[in-house]
C-alpha cells in the first residue's frame, strides 16, 4: 500500500516546508528555553565545582555567598584553618558590577576576590598565568571578551589581565573576573571621595571621637571607617578521609557560622536560587507547547478541510476509516518531524550567540521530539474527527 | 414506456425490488423513493434519467451502498444486500470490491499520479503494489491514456481525467459500475467517446453499468432507459444508437 500521507506531503512540499519552518522556529525557541534552564543548572554546578571548595563558611543564618549576601570578618579564616579535618581555607569575596575594558565598553561581570594559590582560584587557564602579585592583576573568563594584557577598570583602579579561564560564571550567568582579595575588599566597600570626606567630617564633629587630649583617636577612627575587613565567605577544602559534614558540624557549633556542603550549596543554587526562573521557563515551555499544538491543529485542520472532496471519494471507493485517519496522523507527525529538525538545527545554530549559556542536551532533544510527536498526534485528532464525519455521499453530490 | 420487468434475474448484474427510502420521521417524513424496481444485466449499459428532485441521487446512493434503503431488496448477482446482516465495514468492502464509481467531475486524488490513482483501489483491497500497478497500466492502455501514466491529474485534459476515472472504476473488476453524469462537462465528441468506452468495458468485463444523466447527447445511445419521477421508475426502450 502506498503512503497517502507521504505522497500528499511530496505533492504539497512547499506548503509543508513553510509550515514546518514556522513550526520549527517555534520548536527551536522551545528547545532553547529548555537549554537556557539546563545552562542555568550547569552554571550553578560549574560555580560550585570550579570554586574547588568542599565547604562554604558564611555568615550565620544566611544562605550566602551566592543566593544571599553574607559578610564575615576576614580573620575568621584563621580559626577555620585550625578546625579538625580542614586542609585548606581561604577568604573569598563576590560582587557583581560593570567593568570597563580597554575599548571603553562596559561588561557586566562577577568580580571574585581570591587569595592566589588557595581555594577559589580558577582551576585551569586557557592562556596566560594565575595572579602572582597582590595588586592590580586579573584573570578573566573568556566570555568577558577581555584579552591578555588588556587593562580593565574596576572602580578606581586599572587591572592587567594576566590569564584567561573558561566556564567560570556566576549563578546568573555573568562571567567572572578574579582579582587579589585585598583589592576586591577595597573595591567592594569603596566609597567615593565625597562620601569619605563627609564621613570624616561627621566623625570629627562627634566629640566622642574628637576628644581634646587624646591625640590620634580621631585618625584611628577615620582609618577604621575607610578600610574593610569583611569577606563574603571562607572556602574550605577538607583533608582526605574526612567527610565534609563531619568537618562542617564543629564549625557551625563553635564558630557560630553557617556552613554548607557541596550538596547543600547545590540545593541552594539549583532548587532555590533558580527555582523562580525554572518555573518561568516551565511556564514558557507549556505556553509554547500549547501554541505549537494550536498551530499544528489549525494547519492540519485547514489542510483536511481542503481535501474534503478527496476524502469523500476515498471513503466512497471503500477506503477504511483507519487508513484516512492514518493519513492525517502521518501528515501531522511529518509536519512535527520537519518542524523538529528545523527547530533543532535553529537552536544549535543560535545557541552559541545567545546571551545566556544554552546547554542543549541529547536527552532534551529526544524528549522534545517525543513531545512534538505527541502534540502533533493530539493536534491531528480534530482533523481526523472532521475527516471521519465526511459522508461518502458528498462525492456524488 | 414499459413497466420494469422486476422478475428478470440476471446472473451477475444488479437488481432491486420494491426499494423505498424515507427521510425523516412522522409529519416531516419525505418518501424519496417509492417502490423502485430495476434490473441491469452483466454487459449492459442502461441510462437513468429524471428531473431534479426526482430521486436520482437517492437511488444512486442506495445502489452504491452509501445509504441504506428503508425497505425493499437489492441483489448484486444472486446475493441479497441490505438484509440487516451487513455492517458498515461490509458495505465499505462492497463499494471497494464490487461497485465502481464514475463521477461528473473525475475527482482524482491530486497527490497521486495517474497510475496510482487507478492502482489505489486494488491496493486498498490488498493486492500487492506491483500487481495493482500492472492492472492499472492495462486499463490505462485500454483507455488510451497510458502515455500519461506518470502525470499528475492536474496535468491532464478533462477527457483524459474522465478516462482515468473510468479506469479507476474498473480497477477491481467490479460487476457493477455507477456513473453519475460522466459526460456532463465534455463536448459531444468526447462524451460519445466516453460512452463508447463504457460500452466496450461493459462488453469486455461483463459489467453492469448504470449511467445517471441529463445529457441529451448520449441518451440516444442507450438501449434501455429508466426514467425516474416522484420516486418511481419507469423503463423505456432506448434508441441504442451505434457508437
Amino acid at each position: 500500500m502506498i503512503s497517502l500521507a507521504g505522497r500528499d506531503i511530496l505533492h504539497s512540499w512547499g506548503k509543508f516546508a513553510l509550515t514546518g519552518l514556522g513550526l520549527g522556529l517555534l520548536i527551536g525557541v522551545t528547545l532553547t528555553m529548555a537549554g537556557v534552564y539546563r545552562g542555568m543548572v550547569d552554571d550553578a554546578h560549574a560555580l560550585i565545582t570550579n570554586s574547588g571548595a568542599d565547604l562554604w563558611v558564611v555568615q550565620q543564618d544566611t544562605q550566602g555567598p551566592y543566593a544571599e549576601s553574607s559578610s564575615i570578618k576576614d580573620d575568621v579564616v584563621r580559626s577555620v584553618r585550625g578546625m579538625p579535618g580542614v586542609s585548606q581555607a581561604a577568604n573569598v569575596t563576590y560582587f557583581t558590577l560593570q567593568v570597563q575594558g580597554a575599548s571603553g565598553d562596559d561588561k557586566r561581570v562577577m568580580v571574585v576576590g581570591i587569595e592566589p594559590g588557595q581555594p577559589g582560584e580558577p582551576g585551569y587557564l586557557l592562556a596566560g598565568r594565575q595572579i602572582s602579585r597582590n595588586h592590580y592583576e586579573a584573570v578573566a573568563d573568556i566570555r568577558t571578551g577581555f584579552a591578555l594584557g588588556e587593562t580593565i577598570r574596576i572602580r578606581r583602579h586599572g587591572y592587567t589581565v594576566v590569564g584567561l579561564t573558561q566556564r567560570m560564571v556566576s549563578s546568573g550567568g555573568d562571567p567572572m573576573v578574579f582579582i587579589p582579595l585585598k583589592d576586591a575588599q577595597e573595591s567592594q566597600f569603596l566609597k567615593d571621595n565625597d562620601a569619605i570626606e563627609n564621613d570624616r567630617a561627621r566623625t570629627a564633629a562627634n566629640p566622642a571621637f574628637n576628644r581634646p587630649g587624646v591625640p590620634g583617636l580621631l585618625q584611628a577612627v577615620q582609618a577604621l571607617q575607610s578600610s574593610s575587613h569583611s569577606v563574603n565567605a571562607v572556602l574550605v577544602q577538607v583533608q582526605s578521609g574526612w567527610l565534609p559534614e563531619r568537618v562542617a558540624e564543629p564549625i557551625r557549633r563553635w564558630k557560630h557560622l553557617s556552613v554548607f556542603t557541596r550538596a547543600g550549596m547545590e540545593d541552594i543554587l539549583v532548587a532555590k536560587l533558580i527555582a523562580t526562573s525554572a518555573k518561568q521557563i516551565g511556564m514558557f515551555l507549556a505556553i509554547l507547547a500549547l501554541v505549537s499544538a494550536a498551530i499544528v491543529a489549525f494547519i492540519i485542520y485547514t489542510m483536511t478541510l481542503g481535501k474534503i472532496r478527496e476524502i469523500a471519494v476515498l471513503k466512497l471507493i471503500g477506503t477504511r476509516n483507519s487508513t484516512i485517519a492514518g493519513m492525517i496522523l502521518q501528515q501531522a507527525l511529518g509536519l512535527g518531524l520537519i518542524g523538529f529538525v528545523v527547530g533543532k538545527v535553529a537552536a544549535t545554530v543560535w545557541a552559541p550567540v545567545f546571551p545566556k549559556f544554552v546547554l542543549l542536551l541529547t536527552q532534551d532533544a529526544v524528549t522534545g521530539l517525543l513531545a512534538t510527536l505527541l502534540i502533533c498526534a493530539l493536534a491531528s485528532t480534530l482533523a481526523i474527527r472532521v475527516a471521519l464525519q465526511v459522508d461518502p455521499a458528498e462525492a456524488i453530490g | 414506456m414499459n413497466a420494469v420487468n422486476a422478475t428478470k434475474n440476471p446472473a451477475g448484474g444488479i437488481r432491486i425490488e420494491g426499494l423505498r427510502k424515507v427521510y425523516g420521521h412522522g409529519d416531516t417524513a419525505v418518501e424519496a423513493l417509492k417502490n423502485v424496481n430495476m434490473a441491469v444485466a452483466p454487459g449492459e449499459v442502461v441510462g437513468l434519467v429524471g428531473p431534479s428532485g426526482s430521486g436520482k441521487s437517492t437511488l444512486l446512493k442506495c445502489l452504491g451502498a452509501i445509504i441504506e434503503p428503508t425497505s425493499g431488496r437489492m441483489y448484486l448477482g444472486d446475493e441479497l444486500i441490505y438484509d440487516n446482516g451487513w455492517t458498515s465495514s461490509d458495505l465499505r468492502a462492497l463499494r471497494r470490491d464490487r461497485i465502481g464509481f464514475v463521477f461528473q467531475a473525475p475527482y482524482l486524488i491530486p497527490f497521486l499520479d495517474v497510475t496510482d490513482n487507478v492502482a489505489l483501489l486494488p491496493m486498498l483491497a490488498g493486492v500487492p503494489n506491483g500487481q495493482a500497478r500492472s492492472r492499472a497500466m492495462e486499463l490505462l492502455t485500454a483507455l488510451d491514456v497510458a502515455h500519461r501514466a506518470k502525470a499528475e491529474p492536474s496535468q491532464l485534459s478533462g477527457g483524459e481525467q474522465q478516462r482515468v476515472s473510468i479506469a479507476r472504476a474498473l480497477a477491481n473488476r467490479p460487476p457493477v459500475i455507477l456513473a453519475d453524469e460522466p459526460t456532463a462537462p465534455l463536448d459531444s465528441e468526447r462524451a460519445l467517446a466516453v460512452m463508447r468506452i463504457l460500452n466496450q468495458m461493459a462488453q469486455q468485463a461483463q459489467t453492469a453499468i448504470i449511467v445517471v444523466t441529463h445529457d441529451e447527447k448520449i441518451i440516444p445511445t442507450f438501449k434501455r432507459i429508466y426514467h425516474i419521477r416522484d420516486g418511481q421508475t419507469v423503463e423505456e426502450r432506448g434508441e441504442g444508437r451505434a457508437l
